[in-house]
């Protein structure tokens, strides 16, 4: 054991040293993109050198506590909201059988598709004072009728837990659907009533996948940006933002920015850890298992359920944001409209074909080179997800605004040439942020199917004389294809929907659908932010789509 | 009656049906205090159904179910599964995989005190020799011991009636065989009553008291292993457990059948009268090789077992019988050799 344990240590060791003292192209390429990862990260842990003390004592006078009560409301509220909603939703749809289960079953992914800031926006219109809803309860039920007001903690916690149930639900209803009914007689078996045994047995069993799908929820509100703003509800990415636009200061955003990071940094610790026992508990065999099925009056209301979440969280805005898209249609539809639409499918195409081939080259360095250092630095280029686009924005602004100038003062002082900035107010500061972002899920889907591209594969198609380019052409891309393309939608459609970065790093002149969006919906006018919200919404289905042959191929 | 007297488990004249489709027809056995029975067939022919039906995981279309002489299940009513005293092994053992060794097998126990359920479970992992694995998690053994916890897990609330699904379809062959013979040991000192379901005959042979052969949802015959395979009732018996060909004859006398191979004497199954037209069993080792012998046979295919090889083999008259021949008498396809009828239980079937 100890000798094993020791000849490991001794090639990992072996294995770093050829790495440091002959990489490889392959190698070299990962190093780059960890740096690149590492970078923004560096950057705001620098900012600490010269604190911006007046600002962070403005914002310990007014505002911190302040934001931290909300983030910490946000995160708490979202993350019981999620709980609730996805893993009852899994557990009917997962483990039981219901009129129309098939069709919930993947019509409850819808509002993947919804952005939070789109959800966000159209429950203001409809249920705000002077909304449809309220209004026209007013009519019904006169003047004084109470309602509870929309504009709170509550009702943000409400919009996002309605926007990111399904990360929860996608993974528990795995959970659910594998163990779920068998679990169950095991522990009536042993004395269990089928409650007891809920709690006691199907619930821990499915405790990885869920706490997995809560920790994907807990960063997606610790990243919001877009839903906190429309609800003018502070946390640290507004706080971070205004700290930039409101009082110019890029250290204090890049102070705020490190707390932040130092949050998340932890939820990433923890979402691995739950991986690892997610393998574990697998199930060795997994069959298909029974359903299920519920009484007469019960699977009633299961239907009743699952529609209701679905019209609340998905339908009825949508048909919310047809109606408003239809009323400003002939004022909106425009060569404007056409050219933002035009900046958000160039953005997302462009990000989606650069980021699949980093991921296709990380990808087959990760083919060509086993050892434990290589791994690492792909590991490191695919974190970049945890980061926030408010903090990712300012990570990538210091540096490269500082390279700038560095530019600048260097052909001036040897070359007495004045030159313009480069690299700011082009578009190749928000391409690099949203490589950082986005790796994640681009190396996923490129990587899942290289792991079948295996060396027999490579040794098989070589004793019919298939070499070299030929080999990637007949052998390779026809079985990495399928990953290449789900790799280009996802980033695409990320791309397009997001929002905090594409604001504070775009260029002049460069303004989104999601940019739009936000300045629209910052002076409340809900009608004419419709028709890009509805955009973006037809793009968000595309992944969803994919989700669901995935599932249906299972 | 007495306590002892009273069956464990009786079946009576149950049906089941999933949508129109009847899986289980009109059956009925009866095991008593102590014994093991088997569910022996093909999948599909309505074992697993039984067995799930007994646990209360399925309603019952027809009939009633007793454990222990009250009635659990009918066709209105039936107890939750919890309230049946009953264990179950899973065919996937279903065992917790977020619980230990040790937790897995207390799960049952929880409404004992600490003291009795630490003596239970380790008078449980003991008997089935898992007593130094207790902390580890199940991913962390190997499926045999998953196995042996299934069990352990199922009978340390010490239930009345213990049932087991396919319990050793997961196992690789060499640790089924020895796993088996284990796990009868392990009931029989338990004194627990189990019926389990199989597909497997030896698995059935080794470890049951008394086996069903069910076909179709019904059950041809209830009996030992012994006598399913020596005195089977019908020829789709014959023909499903063991090994053997059907060859005619005609009944010359009382013990006496004239057949191809010769006039064959010995214990018959039923009296029939004179001249009756009837298929005979011929088992393997009722066939004896032997070159001075006036009956051959033209070897049609073999198939080599180490000490043995089991011989396909053409008769004069175009009937076929096996022959289970030692292994350094070796003949290839299409040579002739002498056989010798050896047959002691005479197995008749009227045609």
């Amino acid at each position: 054991m100890l000798s094993f344990s020791l000849n490991r240590t001794a090639a990992s060791l072996r294995g770093c040293c050829r790495f440091l003292l002959h990489p490889s192209g392959w190698q070299h390429l990962t190093l780059a993109v960890a740096l690149l990862v590492l970078a923004p990260l560096t950057v705001l842990l620098l900012s600490w050198s010269e604190p911006a003390w007046e600002i962070w004592q403005h914002l310990r006078q007014t505002l911190l506590s302040q934001l931290l009560i909300n983030t910490f409301k946000l995160v708490f509220g979202v993350t019981a909201g999620t709980l609730l909603l996805g893993v009852s939703l899994a557990w009917l749809s997962g483990a039981c059988e219901f009129p129309g289960r098939k069709y919930f079953s993947w019509l409850l992914l819808l509002p993947l598709a919804m952005p939070t800031y789109v959800l966000a926006f159209v429950f203001l219109g409809l249920f705000d004072f002077s909304g449809p809803v309220q209004t026209q309860l007013r009519d019904w039920f006169g003047r004084d009728l109470w309602f509870p007001n929309i504009r709170s903690a509550a009702g943000v916690v409400l919009v996002m837990s309605l926007a990111l149930y399904p990360y929860v639900y996608l993974l528990a209803r795995n959970a659910f659907s594998t163990q779920g009914k068998r679990a169950l007689e095991a522990a009536e078996s042993l004395g269990c009533s089928p409650t007891e045994g809920f709690f006691r047995v199907v619930l821990p069993m499915a405790r990885p996948w869920i706490a997995g799908g809560a920790t994907l929820v807990l960063m997606e509100a610790l990243a919001d940006f877009g839903a906190v703003s429309i609800f003018n509800f502070d946390t640290f990415t507004t706080a971070i933002y205004k700290a930039w636009f409101g009082f110019f200061s890029l250290a204090a955003a890049a102070q705020l920015s490190t707390l932040l990071v130092v949050i998340v940094f932890l939820l990433i610790v923890l979402e691995q850890k739950l991986r690892k026992r997610m393998r574990f508990t697998q199930s060795r065999v997994a069959p298909q298992a029974e359903r299920i099925i519920l009484g007469p009056a019960r699977k009633w209301l299961a239907t009743g359920y699952c529609t209701g979440v679905l019209l609340i969280a998905f339908f009825l805005p949508a048909l919310q944001l047809l109606r408003w898209s239809l009323e400003v249609f002939h004022q909106e539809f425009d060569s404007r409209y056409l050219a933002l639409l035009g900046r958000s499918l160039t953005l997302g195409l462009s990000a989606a074909l650069l980021i699949a081939v980093v991921a296709l080259l990380l990808a087959y360095a990760g083919r060509r080179h086993q050892d434990r250092l290589t791994h690492s630095l792909i590991r490191i280029s695919t974190l970049g997800y945890a980061l926030p686009g408010t903090v990712l924005a300012v990570g990538i602004f210091i540096p490269l605004a500082a390279l700038d100038n560095f530019f600048i003062d260097f052909a001036h002082a040897y070359f007495n040439l004045a030159l313009p900035q480069l690299l700011q107010g082009t578009v190749l500061i928000m391409l690099l942020a949203y490589l950082i972002r986005f790796m994640a899920a681009g190396y996923k889907s490129i990587d899942s199917a290289m792991h079948r591209v295996t060396s027999n594969i490579d040794e098989a198609s070589r004793l019919m004389g298939l070499r070299g380019i030929k080999l990637l052409i007949k052998v390779h891309l026809p079985m990495l294809r399928g990953g290449i393309f789900t790799a280009l939608t996802l980033i695409f459609v990320d791309v397009m929907k997001e929002m905090p970065i594409t604001l504070m790093t775009r260029p002049f002149g460069w303004d989104t659908l999601a940019v739009k969006i936000y300045e629209l919906t910052s002076e409340g006018e809900w009608e004419r932010a419709a028709l890009p919200a509805l955009t973006l919404l037809l793009s968000g289905l595309l992944p969803i789509v994919l989700l669901m042959r995935g599932t249906e191929k299972n | 009656m007495n306590d002892t007297d009273q069956p464990i488990l009786e079946l009576k004249r149950i049906s089941q049906a999933y949508g129109k489709q009847l899986v289980v027809k009109d059956l009925s056995l009866t095991l008593q205090r102590g014994e093991i029975g088997c569910l022996l067939g093909a999948s599909g022919c309505g074992k697993t159904t039984v067995l799930r039906t007994i646990a209360g995981f399925e309603p019952l279309l027809a009939g009633e179910i007793y454990i222990s002489g009250g009635s659990v299940s009918s066709a209105e009513f039936s107890l939750p599964p919890a309230k049946r005293k009953i264990g179950m092994v899973f065919q996937d053992y279903a065992l917790f995989p977020h619980l230990s060794i040790f937790d897995n097998v207390a799960f049952g126990l929880r409404d004992l005190d600490k003291t009795e359920q630490l003596r239970r479970v380790n008078d449980a992992l003991e008997l089935v020799g898992l007593y130094r694995e207790h902390s580890k998690y199940p991913h962390e053994i190997s499926g045999g011991q998953q196995q042996r916890v299934a069990l352990a897990r199922a009978l340390a609330p010490q239930p009345e009636l213990l049932l087991m699904d396919e319990p050793f379809s997961n196992l690789d062959v060499a640790l089924r065989e020895r796993l088996s013979m284990e796990v009868r040991d392990i009931l029989k000192r338990y004194g627990t009553t189990a019926l389990f379901v199989t597909h497997n005959q030896h698995e059935a042979f080794a470890v049951a008291d008394r086996i069903g052969v069910m076909h179709n949802g019904e059950i041809l015959q209830w009996d030992t292993a012994h006598r399913l395979y020596h005195q089977p009732v019908s020829t789709k018996i014959a023909e499903f457990v063991g090994e053997g060909s059907l060859i005619n004859g005609v009944v010359q006398e009382e013990n006496q059948v004239e057949t191809c191979l010769g006039k064959l004497t010995g214990i018959v199954n039923q009296q029939l009268a004179k001249n009756t037209a009837v298929q005979i069993l011929v088992r393997p080792e009722d066939v004896v090789h032997d070159d001075d012998s006036p009956v051959k046979a033209k070897v049609l295919r073999r198939s080599f077992r180490g000490a043995n090889i089991l011989y396909q083999l053409l008769l004069e008259g175009g009937e076929q019988v096996q022959a289970l021949v030692p292994s350094h008498c070796d003949h290839q396809p299409g040579e002739l050799i002498g056989i010798q009828p050896d047959v002691r239980h005479l197995v008749l079937f009227p045609f």
